[in-house]
């Protein structure tokens, strides 16, 4: 029952991103995923998001296999993402953002809006407080209604972790979080994620600040050049030859 | 066999004032990846103001040509400023850019219709000798010849100076990357003008010929070309300069093939607009298009 | 009492292409919502009206039959070309819908039912004022409720990022069919009642150009906010008589100021004229790093 990644390969045009690469998630915990720039990480998430089809493996979750679905049935399967390259939606305003999140938790059905009926009115209070309690989780309460393009760096991260969570998922896929955040607000969405655990999420993240990663994950995958390296707890990771190997060759250790 | 023959000569002359007309339209989008809408204005005040240039100023047309050719580059430059420069850093400038377009074609269809009127106008009699020749059963002349002549060696040149001239290569770094063009120290706004300069001219050039091939010109005659231009654009891929060409021959064989076998001219540009239509849905690069294009 | 008669039969007709046209307009919003340029609205009101006016003159068919009918029609065609265009993006997609929109107008001018390039005539006029702008309250009340309902919010976020609304669960291809499946149902409706307004219809009335002029109204009114598409119609139907009024004579000058306001309205106003009475935020601007990949 837990995240199985089997074999997953892909290509692009003769570029092998990712090779026969292989790994567990065990529900309920932080796993990490790490590389050198290049490795195939975001190509995974990608892969496991739905977004691109693996060429070849295949992906289980919850005994049922992802690697098929299109991206919207993967959302409804309880699997939620965010992006390195930061996607808000632009236009909208923060709590917009959230509320467009909700669209597989809420209904907000045609009709009884057209015909005016108070449920209509009911549920869209509902979903507001919601996104609002959503924001305030991940500290952007005092921005709801700011444009999201406004935002710091850090908080287009944040906001978009918040309209990921907006989908109630039970697996979040996180694409470099913490990256351009300063030490303290790292720390804070370090707190987030733990918290999220608690309440029985798995969270699969990419990140490139080691301290950040050895700290919060109980298990990490290295990948390089598309193959996994190893998988394993921190300690055991930082001791492994080969991950050494891979981030003092390509000089990124600390990236 | 003859009629058939004569059909695909004629088809020949005409495919080449639509790849002439395409070339510039192409150019464009292949460098800024917009559409420029105003291309067809552009076209029409080409043709109407070498009419002028003739029979008011009394030019020869072999004057009166590269001047109108020139004044529409000219429109190419007013286009650029005051529809697409302005709306460049724009997240929607695509969007944008193909409005402010259609803004600048109204402006010019407006212009040609206050400077020249409304009517249907023509180049003086005389305006070229027309000789006519027999090949074999085919009647050619030589104003479809010098079409055909003029058509190629402007589409020659444009190739040649994209390929080989120093700007040519600037204007595709532009069209490749314009941020990595800007690294290279390239004057990536001036480029961007200059191309503007280049399709114009070309499209105004396109416009007299297109004259003095049917020796009738009238304010809307762009709106005639605008569809074709478009449709030829993506069959040949969009940005693609050898793509144009090659599409508007067969758009121009198309044409006269089908009025020839329907025997009606209702349907000329049926056949041209179904295939428009499969190829977008089949092969949506076009047959010659840079595929990577449609995704983005 | 009097002077409202009295300037009912001077403008009634003018009142009425503000109608249709606001209608017209309105049915391309549903498509824009979701980002997608379609330039088929024209051809789908076209279907609209022929199929009506053919319900009508050979078939002897009620007024609201033969509207319903000509909506119904268009739909189905919208359907069946919405699932194999909506994968095209932007200019793409506009090109389809634009060669669409082209051969069904040649479909018009060579087939015998629709009277070829002559049109199709003996219409009865049987159109009312109160019935076209029925009709456009209905489909305005609608626009601004669906924003609100789940359609609405996945087609705004497809409007904003695919990829990004494909995650949150949107089905892009089913939410872009539904949206230009009812743009050509509302665009049909409003061609149906054209036909029963004016005796006669020509392929000419729906071509390549009047797709445009409702590209126009939208972004001259405003695409964001249902009122937008209706206030461009408006305004730019009524610009003829309006400039009329103040002593400009037909002809260039005002093809001229029609440019011109399109010109400073996608300049200066990039939501269109509604962002003058609502505060709507301003179209992103491109930053300096790489936002889409
Ligand atoms: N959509 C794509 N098209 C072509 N190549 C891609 C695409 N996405 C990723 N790649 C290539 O796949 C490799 C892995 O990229 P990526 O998964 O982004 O690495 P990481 O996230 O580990 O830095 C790189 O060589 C990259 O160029
Ligand atoms: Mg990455």
């Amino acid at each position: 029952m837990n995240l199985s990644v089997d074999n997953i390969s892909r290509s692009f045009g003769g570029v092998q991103a990712l090779m026969d690469v292989s790994f567990e998630v065990e529900l309920g915990t932080i796993h990490g995923l790490i590389g050198p720039n290049g490795a195939g990480k975001t190509t995974l998430i990608n892969i496991l998001s739905g977004v691109l089809p693996p060429t070849h493996g295949q992906v289980l979750y919850q005994g049922l296999s992802l690697h098929h679905l299109p991206a919207h049935q993967v959302a409804a399967l309880g699997v939620a993402r965010t992006f390195q390259n930061i996607r808000l939606f632009p236009t909208m305003t923060c709590l917009e953002n959230v509320q467009a999140g909700q669209h597989l938790t809420a209904e907000r059905p045609l009709m009884p809006r057209l015909l005016r009926l108070p449920s209509a009115g009911r549920e869209d209070r509902e979903l507001e407080e919601r996104a609002r309690d959503n924001l305030v989780r991940v500290g952007l309460g005092d921005r709801a209604s700011h444009p999201a393009r406004s935002l710091s760096y850090g908080e287009r991260r944040r906001l978009e972790i918040a309209r990921a969570l907006a989908l109630n998922p039970s697996l979040l896929l996180l694409d470099e979080p913490v990256a351009g955040m300063r030490r303290g607000e790292a720390a804070e969405v370090a707190d987030l994620i733990r918290s999220l655990v608690q309440g029985g999420m798995t969270i699969l993240l990419i990140e490139h600040n080691m301290a950040f990663v050895m700290e919060i994950c109980s298990c990490i995958t290295v990948l390089n050049f598309g193959r996994v390296i190893t998988t394993g707890s921190p300690d055991a990771v930082r001791r492994h030859r080969d991950v050494i190997e891979a981030y003092l060759g390509s000089e990124r250790g600390d990236a | 066999m003859n009629l058939l023959a004569q059909q695909l000569v004629n088809g020949l002359f005409i495919g080449s004032v639509y790849g002439l007309f395409a070339v510039g339209y192409t150019l464009v989008f292949g460098v800024l990846d917009i559409l420029n809408l105003a291309h067809a204005a552009v076209f029409t005040l080409g043709g109407l103001s070498a009419v002028w240039l003739v029979q008011a100023a009394g030019m020869s047309i072999w004057l009166a040509f590269p001047l109108a050719t020139l004044l529409a580059g000219g429109l190419g430059l007013l286009i650029n400023a005051a529809a697409f420069a302005p709306l460049r850093r724009r997240a929607d400038s695509q969007f944008s850019g193909l409005i402010s377009s259609i803004a600048m074609a109204i402006i010019f269809d407006a212009a040609a219709l206050g400077l020249f009127g409304a009517r249907s106008v023509r180049f003086p009699p005389g305006t070229v000798k027309v000789h006519v020749w027999q090949i074999a059963g085919v009647t050619i002349t030589s104003l479809q010849v010098g079409i055909v002549l003029v058509a190629t060696l402007l589409m020659l040149i444009l190739t040649l100076f994209l390929q080989r001239s120093r700007t040519g290569k600037a204007i595709r770094t532009v069209a490749e990357n314009e941020r990595a063009a800007m690294l290279l120290g390239v004057n990536v706004s001036g480029i961007i003008a200059f191309t503007f300069f280049i399709s114009s001219a070309l499209g105004g050039a396109a416009g007299v010929l297109y004259g003095l091939y049917f020796d009738s010109l009238a304010p809307d005659m762009g709106r005639a070309i605008e569809l074709k231009g478009l449709a030829v654009i993506i069959l040949g891929g969009m940005g693609s300069i050898p793509g144009a060409i090659l599409g508007g021959l067969a758009f121009g064989l198309s044409e006269v093939l089908t009025v020839a076998v329907s025997g009606t001219s209702n349907l000329r540009d049926a056949v041209a607009f179904t295939v428009l239509f499969a190829i977008l849905l089949l092969r949506p690069s076009g047959l010659l298009g840079r595929g990577k294009l449609r995704e983005a | 009492m009097e002077q409202l008669a009295q300037f009912y039969a001077v403008y009634g007709s003018v009142i009425n292409f503000i109608g249709i046209n606001a209608l017209l307009a309105l049915s391309l919003n549903f498509t824009l919502a979701a980002g997608m340029l379609s330039l088929g609205n024209a051809a789908f009101a076209g279907i609209g009206g022929y199929t009506a006016g053919i319900l009508t003159v050979h078939l002897k068919a009620p007024l609201i039959v033969s509207l319903c009918g000509g909506s119904l029609m268009a739909g189905v065609v919208g359907l069946l070309l919405g699932m194999p265009v909506l994968r095209l993006k932007g200019v793409f997609l506009a090109m389809a819908t634009l060669a669409f929109g082209e051969v069904v107008r040649i479909a018009a001018v060579n087939l015998d039912i629709t009277g070829g390039a002559e049109g199709l005539t003996g219409i009865p006029n049987i159109t009312r004022t109160w019935m076209i702008f029925l009709a456009l309250a209905l489909a305005a009340y609608f626009m601004a409720t669906l924003r609100r309902s789940r359609i609405g919010w996945g087609l705004i976020s497809i409007r904003e990022d695919e990829t990004a609304a494909a995650c949150l669960g949107v089905d892009i291809t089913y939410y872009k069919v539904v949206a230009f499946t009812i743009g050509a149902m509302v665009a049909g409706f409003a061609g149906a009642m054209y036909a029963h307004l004016n005796y006669l219809i020509t392929p000419r009335d729906f071509g390549f150009f009047i797709a445009v002029d409702l590209l126009v109204y939208n972004i001259v009114g405003g695409t964001r906010i249902w009122y937008g598409p209706i206030l461009g119609a408006a305004l730019l139907t009524a610009l003829p008589e309006i400039l009329r009024g103040v002593g400009v004579a037909a002809g260039p000058v005002r093809l001229a100021v029609n440019g011109v306001i399109l010109l400073l309205v996608i300049l200066f106003l990039p939501n269109g004229l509604a962002s003058l009475f609502t505060r709507l935020r301003p179209v992103a601007v491109k930053t300096g790093r790489a936002e889409r990949t």
